[in-house]
C-alpha cells in the first residue's frame, strides 16, 4: 500500500471576465477511492482540474494536493498523474512522446517502453502520434499521465474515445489504482461512464457543488420504481387508485413510480389482491444525475 | 533544469523540424558560396572585379549571417509556438510548473542546436565559395585572422538568432502570426528599412540598430557591403550588445506577459 495524499478544493473560485466558470467550489478526494467528478459540458469541471493541477489560476480559493498547491511539490509529475486534453506533437513518435517529458518525471526509456506495453501502444511505438485513432490517443495520454507511477491520478473524460474494452480495461485499472491507496480523481458528463468504477461522486453543474458522496448515497436519492403484475388487473387498478400511486401501463402489468417493491407488497396483501409479479427496478442512477445538474438551470 | 535541458533537447531532436531546416539551409549556402563567389571574382569587360584578396573571401562568408540567418530563427521560433500550436504546452507545464525554468531551458537548448546549425552554416558556405576563390579570384584565405573571426563569429550570431527566435516565439504564441512576422520582417521589412534609413543620415542610427544590422556588426561585414550601399556599421561590440538587447527585452516581455498566463 502507498500512502497517497488527499486533493482538497477549498472555495475554488475561477471568473473568466464576466463568467464565473468555478464557483465557490469546496471538496475532497480521499486516496484510496476512485472519485467520480461529474457535471454537464460547460460545468467547469476542466476548469477546476487545470487549477488543482497549477495550469490555471484561482481567482479565488486553492486547490492542494497533500496540504500544498500543485507546483510547489519539487517534482510534481512524479506524485500526480495528470491526463487532461489528449495533446500531442503529430510528427513524434509515441516512444519519444514519452521520452521528452520522462527527463523530468525521473523515469528512463525502460520505463517508458513499459508504459507503451501496458496501455497496448507497444507495437506503435516507433509510429507518429499523427496517425493515431482517439482511442490510441487516449491511451498515450494515460501512459503519459503514469510515467512517474504516480499516487494521485487526474484523468478528464478519460474513457472518451475508447471501445467498450478499452473502458472495461480502464475499469479495471482505476479499481486496481484505488485498491493500492491511491487517490484517483476521473472526470465525467455521463454517469454511466463511470457509475460501476468510482466510489464517490462530486457533481457540479454552472461551476457549484451540488453533491458530493459516496456513489450509494446517490443512489438513495433515485426514485424507486416497481413493476407489478396481479391475477385481476381491475382489482390492482383499484388499489392504485385508492392508494394514489403513479401507474404506467406497461406490457401486461403496471410501472409503479415513487414506491418501492415492498410498499406495493405489503398494499396488495393487505387489499387481497393476488399477484403474479413484483419487480424493483435497478434504479437509473442518470436520471438522478440529470436531476441534479437540471436543478441549477434556474437563474441565481 | 538539467532534467528540464534533456527534455528540451529530446522535443527539438524527435521531430523531423530540424533536419529538414538544416537541409535547406546546406542546400541553399552552398548556393549562395557559388553565387557570391562567382559574382565578386568575375572580370569584367575592362579587366576588372569587384573585389580581391581578403575582402572577397570576408564578403563571401559573411553572407552566412545576412542570408542564413532566417533558419535558426525559424528553428527557434517554431521550438516554442509549437507547444501551442499542438497544446503540447500543458503537459509540458504539468512536468515543468516553474516557467522560468521552462524558458531557461528551451533557450538553452536551442541555443545548442543554434550552434550546430552555426558551424554547418559555415561548413556550408565555406564549400560553396572557397573553391571559387582559389579559382578565380586570390585564395580562400581560410588562415587568415579577419577570415577566422568572420567564421567564428558567424557560428555565434547564428546561434543568437536561434535564441531569438525562442523568445520571440515564447511572446507571439500563435505560430502562423510568428513564422508570417519573421518571413515578413527579416525578408522585407528590415531589408527595406536598412536601405531607407541608411539613405537619410539623420535617421542611419536607427539602422544601425535593426537586428539584422546589429548582427551583420557582429560579423564584421555584410552583404549590403559587398555591393557598397551598406550605411555605417556599430563596433562588433555594439552590434553584441544590441542582439542580446533584443534577447533580453523580448524575454522579459514574454515571460511578464504571455508566460504568466493560465495556458488555456
Amino acid at each position: 500500500m502507498v500512502s497517497a495524499p488527499p486533493i482538497t478544493v477549498e472555495r475554488l473560485t475561477k471568473r473568466f471576465g464576466a463568467v464565473t466558470a468555478v464557483d465557490d467550489l469546496t471538496f475532497t478526494v480521499e486516496p484510496g477511492r476512485v472519485t467520480g467528478f461529474l457535471g454537464p459540458n460547460g460545468s467547469g469541471k476542466t476548469t477546476t482540474l487545470r487549477m488543482v493541477t497549477g495550469l490555471a489560476r484561482p481567482t479565488a480559493g486553492r486547490a492542494l494536493v497533500g496540504g500544498r498547491p500543485y507546483a510547489d511539490h519539487p517534482h510534481p509529475a512524479r506524485l500526480v498523474g495528470t491526463s487532461l486534453e489528449a495533446a500531442f506533437h503529430p510528427g513524434r513518435s509515441a516512444l519519444n512522446h514519452l521520452r521528452v517529458y520522462a527527463p523530468q518525471v525521473g523515469v528512463d526509456d525502460r520505463r517508458c517502453h513499459e508504459l507503451l506495453e501496458l496501455v497496448g501502444l507497444a507495437p506503435y511505438a516507433k509510429r507518429r502520434v499523427g496517425g493515431f485513432s482517439l482511442g490510441m490517443r487516449q491511451r498515450l495520454g494515460l501512459a503519459t499521465a503514469l510515467l512517474g507511477d504516480p499516487q494521485v491520478v487526474i484523468l478528464d473524460e478519460p474513457a472518451n474515445g475508447l471501445d467498450p474494452q478499452g473502458i472495461v480495461w480502464m475499469r479495471s485499472l482505476l479499481r486496481a489504482f484505488a485498491a493500492e491507496g491511491r487517490t484517483v480523481l476521473v472526470s465525467s458528463h455521463v454517469l454511466g461512464e463511470v457509475q460501476h468504477t468510482v466510489d464517490d461522486v462530486v457533481v457540479i453543474a454552472r461551476g457549484r457543488l451540488v453533491h458530493a458522496s459516496p456513489l450509494g448515497d446517490l443512489t438513495r436519492l433515485a426514485e424507486p420504481e416497481t413493476f407489478v403484475r396481479a391475477a385481476d388487473a381491475g382489482r390492482l387498478d383499484a388499489l392504485v387508485a385508492e392508494r394514489g400511486w403513479h401507474a404506467e401501463g406497461e406490457a401486461g402489468g403496471v410501472l409503479l413510480r415513487g414506491v418501492t417493491a415492498d410498499e406495493v407488497g405489503a398494499g396488495a396483501f393487505a387489499a387481497g389482491v393476488e399477484l403474479r409479479q413484483l419487480t424493483d427496478r435497478v434504479v437509473d442512477l442518470e436520471n438522478v444525475f440529470l436531476r441534479l445538474t437540471a436543478d441549477q438551470e434556474v437563474p441565481r | 533544469m538539467t532534467a528540464a535541458l534533456k527534455s528540451e533537447l529530446r522535443k527539438l531532436l524527435s521531430t523531423r523540424l530540424w533536419w529538414i531546416l538544416l537541409g535547406v539551409m546546406v542546400v541553399y549556402l552552398v548556393f549562395i558560396g557559388v553565387v557570391m563567389a562567382f559574382s565578386l571574382t568575375i572580370e569584367t569587360p575592362d579587366g576588372t572585379r569587384m573585389m580581391g584578396g581578403v575582402d572577397a573571401a570576408v564578403a563571401v562568408y559573411s553572407s552566412t549571417n545576412a542570408i542564413g540567418y532566417v533558419f535558426p530563427l525559424l528553428l527557434g521560433t517554431l521550438a516554442f509556438t509549437a507547444e501551442h500550436r499542438h497544446r503540447t504546452i500543458e503537459q509540458t507545464l504539468l512536468v515543468e510548473p516553474n516557467r522560468d525554468v521552462l524558458l531557461a531551458s528551451k533557450t538553452t537548448a536551442t541555443l545548442l542546436l543554434g550552434l550546430v546549425f552555426g558551424v554547418v552554416a559555415v561548413l556550408s558556405i565555406v564549400a560553396g565559395g572557397a573553391p571559387l576563390l582559389v579559382w578565380q579570384g586570390d585564395g580562400a584565405y581560410l588562415t587568415d585572422p579577419d577570415v577566422v573571426a568572420v567564421l567564428l563569429l558567424s557560428v555565434a550570431v547564428m546561434a543568437v538568432w536561434a535564441v531569438l527566435g525562442v523568445v520571440l516565439g515564447a511572446l507571439v504564441t500563435n505560430q502562423v502570426v510568428a513564422i508570417v512576422a519573421v518571413l515578413a520582417f527579416t525578408q522585407f521589412v528590415e531589408p527595406i528599412a536598412r536601405l531607407a534609413l541608411g539613405a537619410v543620415d539623420a535617421l542611419s542610427g536607427v539602422a544601425q540598430v535593426l537586428p539584422g544590422a546589429a548582427a551583420d556588426a557582429v560579423v564584421g561585414a555584410s552583404a549590403f557591403g559587398a555591393f557598397g550601399d551598406d550605411g555605417d556599421m556599430l563596433p562588433r561590440w555594439g552590434g553584441i550588445l544590441v542582439m542580446l538587447a533584443y534577447v533580453v527585452v523580448l524575454g522579459v516581455v514574454a515571460r511578464l506577459t504571455t508566460l504568466r498566463r493560465d495556458v488555456r
